[in-house]
C-alpha cells in the first residue's frame, strides 16, 4: 500500500478528480473525507503524508482544519495543500499565515498538482 | 468525461447543488415576502452552491456555466457579508440565474439543448451591475471580540457574521467542549443543535492546543440576546466551559423574548442546579432537540448516490428471480401430481413459500429505494408559477399539498413538463385579470392547488385552479367544426373534455378561443400515457378547473392478468383491470357500428383483440390442439383473480357454454371491455420494450417473460381505450 493522502471536500466530483490525478502518479492509499468532521476523525487513524483540504465545506471550513493540523504537534509536519476555486484574497492569504503550504485554485490543473504532490512527497520521507 | 469521471457524476452534483440552490431561495422568497428576517445562512448556502457549482464545471471545461456561477457567486458574496442589500429585483434576477444555471446543466446532458450564449452573457452582465454597498471598517471591533487568535480562522464570511452579531447588541459566548474523538460528531451535532436555539453558530472550531491523543476540543461562538447565565442554564448538565466574550446591549429585552421551544428547556433543567460540572459525560441525547444542523448533517453522512442505471439493473435480476420462482412453482405442482404428498414435497412448498415472502420483500424494497417525493418537482413548479405570474402580472396564491407523496424517479422525471403545462394554461388563460376578478366577486389573488396523494397502487397529482373554467360552447363549436360530432348532436360534457385531449384538437384552434383551455393538451395526454397514467377535467363554467391525474406508483414490475385471445397469450396490467365478466353473446349490441354491452345502467364499449391484431378469431376451433396445452402450463396458481372471472375460466375449460369472457379495464372514470377466449389468472411480470418491429403497433406497452419460458405481449390499456375512443368519434361523424 502507498503513502496515505487525506482528502477533505465535499464535491463529490471534485473528490473523484483528486483522486484519479493522484491515481495517475502513483499507488497512494488514498482517504476521502467529504466533511471537516470527517477528515479530523480521520486524522489519528493513520500517519498521513500528506493532506489536501477544500476552504468551502459545511461544517468546519479548512482553514480551521488547517490550524487545527498545523498547530498540533502530531499532524504540523503533514505537508497541507489547499485546494479551492478562487476565493477571496483575504481567506487566501489567512491559509498561507496558518500554515499550509501550498494554494491552488481551481480548476486545477492536473499537472500542476501532481508537480506540487510530487515536491511534498518527494521531500518528505524516504 | 474528465479523467475517469463520467459526465453523470458531474450532472448529478450539479442538478442536486441547483435544486438546493433553488430550496433555498424559495425560502429566502418566502420569509421576505412575508416580511420575515430570514436565516443569514440561507444566503450562506446559496453562496457555497454557486461556489461548488463553479469548482466542478471548471473541472470539465464548461466555460458559460463556470463563468455565470462565479459571477453569482461574486455577487452572493457581497450579499452574504452585507455589502450589497437583497432587494426584490434582485431576487428576481437570483431566481432567473437559478433558472439558467439549470438549463445549463441540462445542455449537458444527454438530448437536451443548451441555452443561447448570448443570454447566458447578458445575464452575467446584469449580475454583475449590482452595485457594491459602502463597505464598513469592522475589523476593531471583531478583533477586541475574539481576539487574533480566532480571527485568524475565520473565513470572511464567519467574521463579517460576527460583526453582524456585534452591531446588533449580542452577546458573544464562547462554548468549549471536549469529545471523544471517534465518536465526536454525535455529541457535538447535538451541541449544535441545542446551541442554534440560542441565537447564531458564528462558527464552531476544533481546538488544537486542547485535543489530545482520543480526545477532541471544540470552540462553538454564538451570538445570542440572552445572557450568559440563561445560556449556561438551558445547557446544563454537561461539561462545557463558557466565556462570554463580548457584554451585548440587549441583556434587558432578551429574557423576556426568548423562544419558546427553549424555554420549556430551562424550566425543566431547573431542578439540576450546578450541574455544569457535575456531569463528566454528556447526557443523554433528548431527540426532540435535533435542530436544522443536525438534520443536515445527518443526511450528508448517511445517503449515498445512487445511478438509476444500477436499479434497473437490480430490478432486472429481481423480476428474472421472480420468473424463476413461478418455474419453481410449477415443478412442484407437476412433481406433487406425480409422486402426492410426500414429506420432501412438502418440505419443498415450505421453503418455497417463505422464499416467496423473501423475494417480494426484496422486489418491495427495491422499489422503495426508487420512489422520490413529488416535492421535488412542486419545487420546480413553485419557482415557475412565481414567474409566470410575475411576467403575466396576474397575482397567485401557490399551494402545493402532500409533497411527500413517493413515485418512481422516472415516472417523476417524466411529469414536471405536462404538470408545467396544465399550471401555465391555468395561470396565462384559465386565471382571469384582477379586475375581473373583483367584478365576479372572486378574491383578487388566483389560487393554483397542487395536491399529490396515493390511492391504492396509484398516485393521485390533481391541479385545481380557481379561474374561468372550461367554455363547453366553444369546444362544442370547434368540435362540430372538426367533425366530431354533427351540428345537431348533443354531446355530454364529458365527450366534449375527450376532444379537449383529442390530437390536432388545439393546434387547429386559436388559443384565446377555448378559454385557453386545450392548448397541446394531447401532447400532455400522451406524455402521461407514456407513463401508464390517464387524465381528466372537471370544471364549472365560470368556477375553475380541477385537472386529475393518475399515475401507476411504479413501471418496473406490475401484476398482470394473463389472458388468451385468438390464439395469442396476452399481459393486462392489472392496476387497470377494473372487473372480469362473462356475458352472453346476446348481451352484446351494435350501437352506430361499435360493440357494446349495457353495465349497471351504463354502456361499457367492447373490444376485440383478434379483430384489432389481425388474429384468427380463438374462441373457436382452438380447444383440444396442442396449443391449449401449452398455454395451460403458464397458468398461475390464479389466486386473485376475481372470482366470477376464474369461475367463468373453469367452466370454459369444462366446454360448457358459448359465454364471453370480458376483462373489464379502465383509469379513472374511464371504461372498456376487451374480449379474451380465456383467462388464464394473475402474474408477476416485468415489462421489457418490444424491439423496433413492433414499436408502431398501437395497443401494445411491451413483452415480457412467463414462467415457462415464453414471451408474450403487454396490453397497453390506455392505448386500446384511445383506439376505441377514436372508432367511436368516427362512428359518430
Amino acid at each position: 500500500m502507498g503513502k496515505p493522502i487525506l482528502i477533505a471536500e465535499d464535491s463529490a466530483v471534485t473528490r473523484a478528480f483528486l483522486v484519479s490525478t493522484l491515481e495517475d502518479m502513483e499507488d497512494f492509499e488514498i482517504i476521502e473525507a467529504s466533511t471537516g468532521f470527517e477528515a479530523l476523525k480521520q486524522l489519528p487513524r493513520r500517519k498521513f503524508s500528506l493532506i489536501i483540504t477544500d476552504i468551502n465545506m459545511p461544517d468546519i471550513n479548512g482553514l480551521e482544519l488547517i490550524n487545527f493540523v498545523k498547530n498540533n504537534i502530531n499532524y504540523r509536519d503533514i505537508p497541507l495543500i489547499v485546494v479551492t476555486t478562487e476565493g477571496s484574497e483575504r481567506d487566501r492569504k489567512k491559509g498561507l499565515a496558518l500554515g499550509a503550504d501550498e494554494y491552488l485554485v481551481k480548476p486545477i490543473d492536473p499537472e500542476a498538482l501532481q508537480e506540487v504532490v510530487m515536491r511534498y512527497l518527494g521531500n518528505s520521507k524516504e | 468525461m474528465v479523467g475517469d469521471i463520467p459526465i453523470d457524476e458531474f450532472l448529478g452534483e450539479a442538478e442536486d447543488i441547483v435544486d438546493s440552490l433553488n430550496r433555498d431561495l424559495l425560502a429566502i422568497n418566502e420569509a421576505v415576502s412575508k416580511k420575515k428576517k430570514f436565516d443569514p445562512a440561507l444566503i450562506n448556502n446559496i453562496f457555497r452552491a454557486a461556489h461548488s457549482l463553479k469548482g466542478i464545471s471548471g473541472l470539465f471545461g464548461f466555460t458559460e456555466l463556470t463563468g455565470l456561477a462565479h459571477t453569482l457567486e461574486s455577487l452572493l458574496d457581497r450579499l452574504r457579508l452585507g455589502k450589497v442589500e437583497l432587494t426584490d429585483d434582485l431576487l428576481d434576477l437570483l431566481f432567473e440565474s437559478a433558472d439558467m444555471l439549470r438549463a445549463i446543466v441540462a445542455g449537458k446532458g444527454k438530448g437536451q439543448e443548451a441555452p443561447n450564449a448570448r443570454d447566458v452573457d447578458e445575464l452575467i452582465e446584469r449580475l454583475e451591475s449590482g452595485e457594491p454597498r459602502p463597505k464598513e471598517t469592522r475589523q476593531d471591533d471583531v478583533m477586541s471580540c475574539v481576539g487574533l487568535d480566532i480571527l485568524a480562522v475565520l473565513t470572511e464570511y464567519e467574521e463579517h457574521r460576527l460583526h453582524e452579531n456585534i452591531k446588533d447588541g449580542m452577546h458573544i459566548i464562547k462554548i468549549r467542549a471536549a469529545f471523544d474523538l471517534a465518536t465526536f460528531d454525535e455529541g457535538l451535532t447535538e451541541l449544535q443543535a441545542l446551541a442554534k436555539q440560542q441565537g447564531e453558530i458564528i462558527t464552531t472550531l476544533p481546538s488544537a492546543e486542547e485535543s489530545s491523543e482520543d480526545k477532541i476540543t471544540f470552540d462553538l461562538i454564538i451570538g445570542t440576546e440572552r445572557p450568559l447565565e440563561v445560556v449556561k442554564e438551558s445547557l446544563s448538565g454537561r461539561s462545557l466551559t463558557f466565556t462570554l466574550l463580548r457584554e451585548g446591549s440587549r441583556a434587558a429585552a432578551s429574557q423576556e423574548e426568548g423562544p419558546a421551544p427553549a424555554r420549556e428547556e430551562e424550566g425543566k433543567e431547573e431542578n439540576e442546579p450546578g450541574a455544569e460540572e457535575a456531569a463528566a459525560e454528556p447526557k443523554e441525547a433528548p431527540p426532540r432537540e435535533a435542530g436544522d444542523a443536525g438534520a443536515s448533517l445527518r443526511t450528508i453522512s448517511q445517503t449515498v448516490r445512487v445511478d438509476i442505471g444500477k436499479l434497473d439493473n437490480l430490478m432486472n435480476i429481481v423480476g428474472e428471480l421472480v420468473i424463476a420462482k413461478n418455474i419453481m412453482t410449477q415443478l412442484i405442482e407437476r412433481l406433487r401430481a406425480e409422486m402426492g404428498f410426500t414429506e420432501l414435497s412438502i418440505e419443498l412448498v415450505k421453503n418455497t413459500r417463505t422464499m416467496e415472502r423473501k423475494l417480494s420483500e426484496l422486489q418491495s424494497g427495491v422499489l422503495e429505494v426508487r420512489m422520490v417525493p413529488v416535492g421535488q418537482i412542486f419545487d420546480k413548479l413553485h419557482r415557475n408559477v412565481r414567474k409566470l405570474s410575475r411576467e403575466l402580472e396576474k397575482e397567485i396564491e401557490f399551494v402545493a399539498e402532500g409533497g411527500d407523496t413517493e413515485l418512481d424517479k422516472l415516472i417523476i422525471e417524466d411529469l414536471a413538463d405536462p404538470l408545467m403545462h396544465i399550471i401555465r394554461n391555468a395561470l396565462d388563460h384559465g386565471i382571469e385579470v384582477k379586475a375581473e376578478r373583483i367584478q365576479l366577486g372572486k378574491p383578487a389573488k388566483g389560487l393554483i392547488r397542487l395536491r399529490a396523494f396515493q390511492r391504492g397502487n396509484h398516485v393521485v397529482i390533481e391541479i385545481y385552479d380557481d379561474g374561468a373554467g372550461i367554455n363547453y360552447d366553444r369546444i362544442k363549436r370547434k368540435a362540430v367544426e372538426m367533425g366530431f360530432f354533427s351540428a345537431s348532436a348533443e354531446p355530454r360534457a364529458d365527450e366534449l373534455i375527450e376532444c379537449l385531449f383529442a390530437p390536432g384538437f388545439s393546434t387547429a384552434s386559436k388559443v384565446s378561443e377555448i378559454s385557453g383551455r386545450g392548448v397541446g393538451l394531447d401532447v400532455v395526454k400522451q406524455n402521461i400515457s407514456a407513463l401508464s397514467g390517464a387524465i381528466d377535467v372537471e370544471s364549472r363554467q365560470g368556477e375553475g378547473a380541477k385537472f386529475t391525474i393518475t399515475l401507476p406508483i411504479t413501471l418496473a414490475i406490475i401484476q398482470a392478468l394473463i389472458v388468451e385471445a385468438g390464439g395469442q397469450t396476452f399481459a393486462i396490467p392489472l392496476n387497470s383491470v377494473q372487473q372480469g365478466l362473462m356475458i352472453q353473446p346476446r348481451e352484446i349490441q351494435t350501437i352506430e357500428g361499435r360493440e357494446v354491452i349495457e353495465l349497471r345502467g351504463k354502456t361499457l364499449p367492447l373490444l376485440r383483440l383478434d379483430k384489432l391484431f389481425g388474429l384468427t378469431p380463438g374462441g373457436n376451433g382452438g380447444k383440444g390442439s396442442g396449443r391449449k396445452t401449452e398455454a395451460a402450463a403458464g397458468e398461475d396458481t390464479g389466486k386473485d383473480v376475481p372470482a366470477d372471472a376464474r369461475e367463468n375460466g373453469e367452466a370454459e375449460k369444462e366446454g360448457e357454454g358459448r359465454e364471453i369472457y370480458v376483462v373489464k379495464v379502465g383509469i379513472a372514470d374511464r371504461g372498456l371491455g376487451i374480449i379474451v377466449d380465456r383467462l388464464w389468472g394473475r402474474q408477476d411480470i416485468v415489462i421489457k420494450s418490444v424491439g423496433e418491429v413492433l414499436k408502431g403497433i398501437k395497443g401494445i406497452a411491451g413483452a415480457t417473460e412467463l414462467g415457462n419460458q415464453r414471451t408474450i405481449l403487454v396490453l397497453d390499456v390506455m392505448d386500446l381505450m384511445e383506439e376505441a375512443a377514436v372508432s367511436m368519434f368516427s362512428a359518430n361523424k
